[in-house]
């Protein structure tokens, strides 16, 4: 009976052992499938046309969506433009100048904004950028991206800052630096590859964000001069054309998804191959 | 160093003050405490806007927004019901398949796998967690839906549906689009959360617990199962917890292939709708003011939800990685 128990256990440790293995090369396989899925569907679409053409008429094959890789970029640049100073300078007073109390509540608003889900940023820049000028705008798309870059930045920012050991702060203020010029000239420096890291990271996910997107920036078939216009972006092109009932469009979703998802994989593949080496200024 | 001493403006005077200015730490540190008060500011103002601007809808339906299952734009006759039932029942599936695969993976890494090994499958899914809802959607589309509609759907109708309770929820036409569909591609999109906390929650354990367990005689399943994670249960929990607000929020894959039809029904093969597919939907095209008021509203509610969330999760990780869970 007892020997029959034994069997019975070591059976189940065999079995359910070998089945969290199962899964996670499970997950993992699903990542390759998502990979596999886009670079060979996608490869057989992409041309260069894709990159060097605006979309075509409906009914007519061919053009491309270079107006939306153009569009992304603007709204990149607008969102790091809004949301990147907020974020370095809120990173560097939690980890240099902040208290406890303030801190903490600063760190869990922080916190609370990277758990807001993304189509409720969209509301809310909607409500603040194209309510009171009543029309969709690049600018609004970079408000609302510029909104979601802000927490991932301090943290990060704050994360690094505070893994640059102690005894360099000590030793500029030991020769006379005030506090600010020791985190100009030496703190910061010595944490420089690890905050770049940390806002390409977080350019590289609002790059792959739609939902705030789709009634801030809109969409536009054409180009968009300037920066007041409904613009176009690479994943509301994805969106719109793979909820089309048009084979073209989809061919095209399939190749703006796997342009997409190499920008994105590239953005944090190579940050964490120059972390792992050293650049995050974690050595001393 | 007398200026790394408390920062005020009041003692000393203005020249004192003067002098401190003069240094610039003052000026770097009301700079920075500035555009951290911002994130405060921009976070109420958030709050704020969403509050003020679903006053209409507010003021016209009170609680009953929540409980009506009609949604009729053109008699301006708005109810939260059938979103909300469809954000839960598909967070719900999404759970259901996510959990137990997240927790089964996370154990591998964290007690089985070489420390190399963990390493690169958890940046692997690191990566999996970084990819563009839009393009899990894609994928919906294209790869999931057909094969709901041809191969599962039918298997599952098949076998559960005629299971006495069990069945309900597998009944009825199959269209390919649904809640089973959309809570099947948010599983792999929360998956990602729950292995990497869970991981980190599972190497907090001490070792000692695993030695003690295994020098009683218990086999490495049962040292885990029995002690290492409940030891990490309340962390355990609270990546549940994040991968439910994750699935909660999320908007753009669940819009591509849930179906879109506000409906409540108990079968996981129909369509339906979610809070934040309504909103990507129907927001461009909200004409009237209740109408945008509305979808405000359901804004609102999707905040508290992921706010109420987010909060229980934070809290549930810090105390298990502080204090060790529950060692009994």
């Amino acid at each position: 009976m007892s020997r029959m128990l034994l069997i019975w256990r070591k059976s189940l440790n065999v079995v359910m052992l070998t089945l969290t293995g199962v899964a996670a090369f499970g997950v993992v396989a699903v990542l390759f499938l998502i990979l596999g899925y886009l670079v060979w569907n996608g490869g057989k679409s992409l041309n260069l046309d894709f990159f060097t053409q605006l979309p075509k008429p409906v009914g007519e094959t061919g053009g491309g969506m270079a107006n939306a890789i153009v569009g992304s970029l603007k709204l990149l640049l607008l969102a790091a433009l809004m949301g990147l100073p907020v974020g370095l300078m809120a990173g560097v007073y939690l980890a240099e100048f902040g208290g406890k109390t303030f801190s903490y509540v600063i760190r869990y608003t922080t916190d609370l904004l990277n758990g807001v889900p993304s189509i409720v940023i969209g509301i809310f820049a909607y409500s603040l950028a194209v309510l009171p000028v009543r029309h969709f705008s690049a600018v609004a798309g970079g408000v609302a991206l510029g909104i979601m870059v802000i927490p991932i930045t301090v943290r990060s920012t704050e994360e690094f800052l505070r893994a640059v050991p102690g005894s360099l702060r000590e030793g500029a203020m030991a020769l006379g630096a005030s506090k600010w010029r020791t985190i100009a000239t030496v703190v910061l420096p010595a944490a420089k590859g690890g905050i770049i890291t940390g806002v390409l990271l977080a350019l590289a996910r609002v790059a792959g964000e739609t939902a705030p997107l789709l009634f801030t920036a809109f969409s536009n078939r054409f180009w968009s001069p300037g920066w007041g216009q409904p613009i176009a972006s690479l994943p509301v092109m994805i969106y719109t054309y793979a909820i089309a009932p048009y084979d073209d469009w989809h061919r095209q979703a399939w190749a703006a998804g796997l342009v997409l998802l190499a920008l994105v994989l590239v953005a944090n593949i190579g940050t964490r191959v120059v972390l792992s080496r050293g650049g995050g200024g974690r050595s001393t | 160093m007398d200026r790394a001493a408390p920062r005020r403006f009041d003692g000393g005077g203005p020249r004192a003050f003067l002098h401190r200015l003069g240094h610039g730490d003052e000026v770097a540190h009301v700079l920075t405490l500035t555009f951290a008060a911002g994130i405060l500011l921009l976070t109420s103002g958030l709050v704020y806007e969403l509050w003020v601007n679903s006053h209409l809808s507010r003021a016209k339906f009170g609680w009953l927004f929540f409980w009506t299952r009609t949604w009729d734009p053109i008699f301006d006759n708005f109810g939260a019901a059938p979103f909300i039932y469809g954000t839960l029942v598909t967070s719900i599936v999404s759970l259901v398949i996510a959990v137990p695969l997240g927790l089964a993976a996370a154990i591998f890494l964290s007690e089985l796998a070489p420390r190399r090994m963990s390493d690169t499958i958890s940046f692997l899914i690191d990566l999996l967690a970084a990819v563009p809802s839009v393009i899990y959607g894609l994928l919906g589309i294209f790869i999931v839906v057909p094969l709901m509609r041809t191969t599962v759907g039918p298997i599952l109708i098949g076998s559960l549906g005629h299971v006495p309770v069990l069945g309900k929820f597998f009944k009825g036409p199959n269209y390919g689009v649904g809640f089973l569909t959309a809570g099947v591609v948010l599983a792999i999109m929360v998956v990602p959360f729950i292995i990497s906390v869970s991981r980190e929650v599972l190497l907090t354990v001490p070792r000692e617990q695993r030695e003690a367990a295994l020098a009683l005689g218990a086999t490495r399943w049962e040292a885990t199962w029995k002690v290492v994670v409940p030891w990490a249960r309340t962390g355990i929990l609270g990546s549940v917890f994040l991968a439910l607000a994750r699935a909660l929020g999320e908007t753009m894959a669940v819009t591509m292939v849930i179906g879109n039809d506000p409906k409540i029904a108990a079968s996981l093969f129909a369509p339906g709708y979610t809070i934040a597919a309504v909103i990507a939907n129907e927001f461009t095209e909200a004409t009237g003011d209740l109408y945008l008021s509305a979808l405000i509203e359901l804004g609102l509610v999707l905040f508290l939800m992921t706010f109420i969330l987010n909060g229980l999760a934070r809290l549930l990780i810090v105390a298990t990685e502080r204090g060790g869970g529950h060692p009994s």
